[in-house]
């Protein structure tokens, strides 16, 4: 299916705010989507609560709405039920790692075959620009106006040191680049978390003295420091940056593989129980 | 040559394209749709299209 096929253009313009990169990312995904050779018959496209939420009612696939913080939780029971689907968990900063945090990391250690895309605004955009687990330290949010006192999550090292098995960080504009990191982790077997740093404009933009959108992806992507230049910076350099590329890609065996074994064995002794 | 257009439905007026745009071809005002006025400076690169985050641009060659 070609990209195009997967947005529901009829439900354009999409809810989201003048400049904001959530419509880059969704881009992305059907790009995705068209590499990897799906359909949108066999694919599930889970979502939490949130602005990055929404992006469900704008895609033909099958979708499932869950509650927030918890669309991990439901994307592993859809996948268990069903091995043969390919789920797609979206996931915004507040749900994914401040709420959801708990679900994210069991999820990551269990290595369940999901793609988790997990776009970090560094605010709660959708209610109203409160400071989240992944607010910097030092800017303002409605809710830290003398700036924020806690550091704010690594997503990918918190990926990492938890257990998953692809790990990448794209920012929203290099379209491209997040499209092919996407693609990647859904043809993995095993949990990918792809991490997109998005811009909200509103909020955290007018928050920080960037009153025009452009500003906003000026400034990340004076942030975002490509992995092979990151390595020959020193730690003070690097400091109110962050570093963008494939972290972690290893292989492994996928929870739904071993569940199958464990079901087997149990099938084995149920029948030589009956046969007694 | 290529051919641009626009969705002014579907455009928020951002001015992402307008500001990211190598060769100056939009005309922007904030909170209004572009106007591909310099249609002939552009080189197809296609980083308004990309760049877009509400679908609205569409860079094609023209016939």
């Amino acid at each position: 299916m070609k990209s195009t096929e997967f947005i529901r253009y009829n439900r354009l313009p999409h809810r989201w705010c003048a400049g904001c990169g959530y419509g880059q990312v969704m881009n992305s995904l059907t790009k995705a989507f068209e590499k990897t050779g799906i359909t949108n018959e066999n694919t599930v496209v889970v979502s939490g609560i949130g602005c990055w939420g929404h992006v469900d009612s704008y895609l033909t696939t099958n979708a499932f709405h869950g509650t927030h913080g918890r669309a991990l939780a439901f994307a592993t029971g859809i996948k268990l039920a069903n091995p043969s689907l390919n789920v797609v968990v979206i996931l915004g900063d507040g749900d994914g790692v401040t709420i959801g945090g708990n679900h994210f990391i069991q999820a990551c250690r269990r290595n369940i075959d999901v793609t988790a895309i997990l776009c970090n605004n560094y605010n709660y955009g959708m209610t109203g620009g409160q400071y989240s687990g992944t607010t910097p330290e030092h800017s303002y949010t409605t809710t830290s106006v003398y700036g924020h006192i806690e550091p704010g999550f690594d997503i990918c090292k918190l990926a990492e040191g938890a257990g998953a098995h692809y790990v990448a960080r794209s920012i929203s504009e290099n379209v491209m680049q997040t499209a092919d990191y996407i693609a990647e982790g859904m043809q993995r077997k095993g949990f990918a978390l792809i991490e997109v740093v998005a811009p909200c404009t509103t909020h955290y933009g007018r928050n920080n003295n960037m009153k025009r959108p452009s500003e906003f992806y000026k400034w990340i992507k004076s942030c975002a420091v490509p992995k092979a230049a990151a390595e020959k910076m020193t730690e003070e350099q690097l400091e109110g940056k962050f570093v963008i590329g494939k972290f972690v890609d290893r292989p492994g065996v996928d929870y739904g593989t071993k569940y199958l074994e464990v079901q087997k064995k149990a099938q084995a002794v149920a029948a030589a129980k009956a046969a007694e | 040559m290529y051919q641009i257009s626009v969705v002014t439905k579907w455009c928020k007026g951002c001015g992402l394209c307008a500001d990211f745009c190598p060769k100056n071809v939009y005309d922007f005002t904030m909170g209004h749709p572009p106007v591909p006025a310099r249609e002939a400076d552009c080189i197809g690169c296609k980083i308004c299209e990309l760049k877009c985050p509400d679908f609205a641009i569409t860079v094609e060659v023209k016939k």
